[in-house]
């Protein structure tokens, strides 16, 4: 008897490792095509000024230039950038041009571009573009909206204000207990993904194809066709290897459409790679916010309600996610929290830096940080422990499923699906081992002061709608599955063979997996929001389950048998003793495609612990110890699940300490480089401990899994900023903002002992 | 960020390397190890017509220990200053600086030279240089000359080197046995370069401190001796007292710069912070 | 300009301006594309190739300064038929997830074992903090290159 596959749930090695760690990937830029040229862009140097006129005479003069490509090129009417996620007319007017188009309104739009026979040439090129922009007042800040304004007729500088509401926040104030205020700030950083942004695109007359595409492919070619005035059949995207996304790679930029558009135009391919100086500059931006709240609880620590104001600087324009962080911030401030009532207002600010978009978590790593620090200020002002507290707010699975704030406009509501959240918290202090290093809270050791933290989480994953897969039994035995679903490094080829594998029964050596070509599926919507394991593989059970269909119809034809009466065994259709290998069934192969519809949002969900070590006189933080325990319903492939952990807690580590994008009064960005934009290193983080558990399935799928993947990073900055503070209790430090570098740690210090001393002062004075 | 177009020459001799260099009036300059210099062409903030490769010079990378001093040639990399095992002995507080330059592959190509010539107010090499008076020699057209390293550095990014000269060796004092020593520095990662750093020595003659040389970087244009706190320090015992006069002295003689990662209180406190361990620690 | 070294065991010859980097004649002329480019300053370490051995940053170096070197790139550390101990331990340590910061890691790996087949933790770690990964969090990276160790340590006879 055979036994059945069980791929699903082991720790399978990776085949796309075989070709990574060879130097065989191919990443776009490592794609050529004959004929090609280069392309390079010219970006504004000014922050905000109307463009008077871009002369160009000198840079075509140059050997080896042979277009430089304006606004004037692109008819009268240059195309924008919608919206992709929560698509709202009154954004419209803050969609980007797909070029400069009058004004210029961050360092780094792109102004010009040149196409030349070489990369270095393009660059050359750059500095002969003389280009005319008369300076308008730069607004880089909550506290000068109004200095100018980024688009005149909108008549202020506020794109959007979201609201979450649930419940009655106004009674809850009025009859709790206890109330209190903070007031908090996330510094705008970014995803800053290795491998730096590129396209290739060939234009043959009939078909435009465009090597580089990832995550969305399917969204960005209906926008780039619409913009291009191209029937969608003509336009082919094609993904290759990915160097990560992490939500920001993949979104339309104005580079989908300026490099196509110029393969078109200069009737040529046309190849362009980003530097990472200008990255920095074009890629999207993330999470800055700034947060005044309030907590109202009982006197035992019941949260009664959050109350408050969150203004998100959204750079100049609202990109094709942009919406999704601010709204997140408001809708998931309760996390895992029973919190009632809820009036949370969520204003998106134009300014005049880089637009900003979703980055792993959006929205919920700066929200957790608020929301964590307000539980640890509250149980230290009523004196309830730490942990206690939470356990007192934490929703519990027989609520489930429970609803969380909604959101308007673009109403939605969301619940939480299943969950123990007591359970992970309990194994998480276990694993940390809580009781024993209970001992150094507050504690002066060797000159560091030492602290601990835990906090809680929730990671929403596998947003819908759909999500398409197509099976093709080869005719040498093979199965091709061809997805909508995109890679990014996350493992994709690997996890959905796994589920292939076990759908279909056949030999796991005989699945070749394929993705993110917009000529494979009918239509794919791609890899965010944690979906591509929900999705992609509910896709492909569907898919496998028609194609076991499929081959039962045809082998019962030829072993002369009912359909119900054909066995499969992974390689053979059999009746009795007559059997037919798979690539005996057809002279053709045979194909299906299956599609996967889905509402509701998985909610994975987990508890991090740290303890950490504090040089009071560098402001210098040590993470001696940290355990992260999560729990996503089924694990596909512990291996990869594991890794994507520890790297989004390193990420979030890095925002919580390190990375921040400065800008000065001028809007120019300070931070131009990986020597000032200061990223993780091997020798900063090393002792990080994770834990998966499977404890409660999602009840909304057929695999039972929840989307997982951004979770790790989601807690990090609550927890860092509760252990510091738990670290310096006897100067009563409370770190507010974020990051928490050293300067910053310091000066709070500075400020508490200045604090204690003018209190001691006064005190000597009675 | 493909680099602008420059000439390059690979001279056999360093007559002709600085001929070379005479020949473009200014717009030509050296590479070697180039970890300074190309992310700076990288970036196009040096736009150089000819660049003059010294691979191709002969004894410009010995590591010389007599009993007159330690001579690094300008070519000598950092890799081999690590390997070399009686540097660790001959100059104790130049192997500990130069454990924090940078990291693995820079170590590899990065020179004593390129990093004197290029005279970041936080390098390590430039520290080294102004705490412990050391002597550089420079070829040029004119000649052969010897520069005190107090007169060296003029500023950030800025010595006394003219377009057409190249500065061949660095000549370190001898190290007295017995002598006590201090190199801490901060960075915000491993590698990256110092917010602050201090490097000491002095030696104990009757219990008291004499000729006590301490040198700060990262706390101004250039590397700094702080005379100032020597002259606190000098003749005395070292104990708690002298330890907080040096940190007031060090506190009030230095004017450090603000940049995004750290403000001016701040460095001045950081260095303030440094001194007062690093002169606990070598009392040890 | 004319340049002549060795890349990966082979004599090879180009002309390049003077101004392209080793990591940028690598790629587009050798078409050896294993060697990636996510800085172009110096910082990152996903260039990382051996130059007579050690590692270095090929976007740091000029194509003519490589002139009569020997010259290892990862594509040259890897053997068609199976893969090598040391990209074994990445593998099996789920080392690598995007892939592209790996190339970078694998040689600076190779030639800290190939000199220090010894090393330890801190020293694994050290050396590898000149090499930026946004995906793994270096974890599975460190434990790779300890386990690796082995495949070096007994070339020599103990």
């Amino acid at each position: 008897m055979r036994i059945p596959n069980s791929y699903i749930g082991r720790p399978i090695e990776r085949t796309e490792d075989l070709r990574f760690l060879r130097g065989r990937g191919t990443y776009v830029a490592d794609v050529n095509r004959p004929r090609q040229l280069t392309a390079a862009i010219l970006r504004s140097s000014l922050a905000h000024g109307r463009l008077r006129g871009i002369n160009a005479s000198r840079a075509l003069a140059m050997p080896g230039v042979h277009r430089v490509l304006t606004a004037n090129d692109f008819d009268n009417e240059i195309p924008r950038i919608a919206l992709r996620l929560q698509p709202l007319p009154q954004l419209a007017p803050f969609h980007q041009p797909m070029i400069a188009d009058k004004k210029v309104r961050y360092v780094g739009e792109p102004v010009a571009l040149v196409v030349a026979e070489t990369a270095a040439i393009a660059e050359d090129a750059l500095d002969f573009i003389e280009v005319d922009i008369e300076p308008l007042p730069v607004v880089v800040a909550r506290e000068q909206a109004e200095a100018a304004l980024l688009f005149e007729e909108h008549g202020t500088n506020c794109a959007i204000s979201w609201k979450a509401f649930r419940g009655d926040a106004d009674a809850a104030f009025k009859e709790a207990d206890y109330v209190r205020r903070g007031h908090f700030k996330v510094q705008r950083h970014a995803a800053m993904f290795m491998e730096p942004r590129g396209f290739v695109a060939d234009w043959d007359g009939q078909t435009l194809t465009v090597w580089g595409a990832a995550k969305t492919a399917w969204y960005n070619r209906r926008l780039l066709a619409a913009s291009l005035r191209l029937p969608i059949e003509a336009v082919d995207l094609i993904e290759v290897d990915v160097g990560g996304g992490f939500g920001s790679r993949g979104e339309f930029y104005p580079e989908d459409y300026l490099i196509p558009a110029a393969a078109k135009l200069v009737g040529r391919p046309v190849k362009w790679n980003e530097d990472r100086r200008e990255h920095m500059m074009a890629a999207n931006h993330a999470r800055e916010v700034e947060c005044e709240v309030e907590i109202a609880a009982r006197r035992d620590g019941r949260v009664l309600g959050l109350r408050g104001q969150i203004w998100s600087d959204i750079g100049a324009y609202v990109r094709t996610n942009g919406g999704v962080g601010p709204r997140n911030v408001a809708q998931y401030m309760s996390g895992p929290y029973a919190i009632e009532n809820i009036d949370l207002k969520s204003s998106m600010l134009l300014t005049n830096k880089t637009p900003t978009g979703t980055y792993r978590g959006p929205g919920r790593f700066e929200t957790d940080f608020i929301r964590e620090r307000m539980l640890d200020l509250l149980a230290k002002d009523l004196n309830i422990d730490r942990l206690e507290l939470r356990r007192r707010n934490f929703v519990a699975d027989s609520q489930m499923p429970y609803p969380l704030a909604s959101i308007t406009p673009y109403d939605s509501s969301t619940e939480l699906d299943s969950g123990d959240y007591h359970a992970v918290f309990d194994r998480c202090l276990a694993e940390f081992d809580w009781k024993t290093k209970e001992q150094f809270s507050g504690r002066l050791i060797d000159g560091y002061y030492h602290g601990l933290a835990v906090g809680s989480f929730i990671e929403g994953g596998a947003a819908g709608p759909k999500e398409e897969a197509r099976l093709v039994l080869e005719t040498d035995g093979t199965l091709s599955v061809y997805l909508g679903s995109s890679s990014v490094g996350q493992g994709l080829e690997t996890i959905m063979a796994q589920i292939a594998a076990d759908a279909t029964e056949m030999p796991y050596e005989k699945i070749r997996v394929r993705h993110g070509s917009t000529s494979h599926v009918k239509e794919g919507y791609g890899a965010y929001h944690s979906r591509s394991t929900v999705m992609g593989g509910s896709a492909i059970l569907r898919a496998a389950e028609q194609l076991k269909e499929r081959i039962r119809a045809l082998g019962a034809k030829r072993l002369g048998c009912l359909a119900e009466q054909v066995m499969l065994d992974g390689e053979r259709a059999r009746y009795g003793n007559r059997t037919l290998r798979f690539a005996d069934l057809s002279a053709f192969p045979i194909e299906v495609e299956a599609e996967f519809l889905n509402n509701k949002q998985t909610w994975a969900y987990g508890t991090h612990a740290v303890h950490v070590a504090v040089d009071a006189g560098t402001g210098r933080v040590k993470v001696l110890d940290y355990m992260a325990v999560e729990d996503v319903g089924r694990t596909i492939n512990p291996a990869t699940l594991h890794g994507q952990t520890i790297g989004s807690i390193v990420q979030g580590l890095g925002g919580a300490f390190l990375e921040h994008l400065v800008y000065d009064a001028n809007g120019q960005l300070l931070t131009g480089s990986f020597a000032d934009y200061l990223m993780p290193t091997a020798s900063d983080f090393p002792k990080i401990r994770s834990s998966i558990v499977e404890l409660k399935r999602c009840p909304n799928n057929p695999l039972g899994a929840k989307g997982g993947g951004e979770g790790g990073i989601i807690p990090v900055g609550g927890i860092m900023a509760n252990a510091i503070a738990d670290a310096l209790k006897q100067l009563d430090v409370q770190p507010m903002e974020l990051p928490l570098s050293p300067p910053r740690i310091w000066a709070l210090v500075e400020a508490a002992k200045s604090q204690v001393t003018t209190r001691l002062e006064g005190e000597n004075g009675k | 960020m493909k680099l602008a177009a420059f000439d390059y020459a690979s001279p056999a001799t360093i007559e002709e390397a600085v001929a070379l260099l005479a020949s473009r009036s200014g717009n030509a300059k050296i590479i070697s190890g180039g970890q300074s210099l190309v992310p700076m062409l990288a970036f196009r903030l040096a736009a150089p017509e000819l660049l003059v490769d010294l691979k191709q010079l002969q004894g410009l990378n010995r590591i010389d220990i007599a009993e007159d001093g330690v001579r690094l040639g300008a070519k000598v990399r950092w890799c081999e200053i690590e390997r070399n095992e009686r540097l660790k002995g001959a100059h104790p507080l130049l192997v500990e600086a130069i454990r924090h330059v940078a990291h693995y592959q820079i170590r590899n190509r990065g020179t004593v030279g390129g990093s004197l010539a290029h005279a970041d107010p936080a390098a390590e090499m430039p520290g080294i240089a102004i705490t412990s008076e050391a002597e550089l020699m420079i070829v040029g057209s004119k000649g052969k000359r010897i520069d005190k390293a107090s007169d060296f550095f003029k500023g950030s990014l800025s010595t006394s080197l003219a377009p057409d000269e190249i500065l061949t060796e660095i000549k370190l004092p001898p190290w007295l046995v017995g002598r006590r020593w201090a190199f801490l520095e901060f960075a915000l990662r491993r590698g990256d370069f110092a917010i602050a750093g201090v490097a000491l020595y002095y030696d104990m003659v009757g219990g008291n401190i004499a000729d006590i040389h301490i040198g700060a970087i990262g706390v101004g244009d250039r590397p700094l001796r702080l005379h100032a706190v020597e002259a606190v320090l000098n003749g005395r015992k070292l104990d708690d007292v002298a330890i907080e006069d040096a940190a007031k002295a060090a506190r009030e003689s230095i004017d450090p710069p603000s940049d995004i990662h750290a403000p001016a209180e701040y460095r001045r406190a950081l260095l303030t912070t440094l001194l007062a361990r690093a002169l606990r620690q070598s009392a040890v | 300009m004319k340049v002549n070294f060795e890349l990966n065991g082979k004599r090879v010859e180009t002309d390049v301006e003077p101004r392209m980097t080793l990591a940028d004649c690598i790629r587009d002329h050798l078409r050896q594309t294993g060697t990636h480019l996510a800085c172009e300053h110096g910082v990152c370490g996903a260039c990382t190739v051996l130059v007579n051995g050690e590692a270095v940053r090929s976007c740091l170096i000029l194509a003519v300064q490589a002139q009569d070197e020997r010259v290892l790139t990862v594509e040259g550390l890897s053997r068609e038929e199976a893969l090598t101990p040391l990209q074994s331990a990445f593998r099996k340590h789920h080392a690598l997830q995007c892939g592209f910061c790996t190339p970078g890691f694998i040689t600076t790996a190779h030639a800290l074992l190939t000199e220090e087949p010894e090393a330890d933790e801190d020293r694994i770690r050290e050396v590898l903090s000149g090499n930026l990964c946004r995906c793994t969090g270096y974890l599975p990276i460190i434990e790779a290159v300890l386990e690796a160790r082995s495949a070096y340590t007994h070339k020599d006879d103990k």
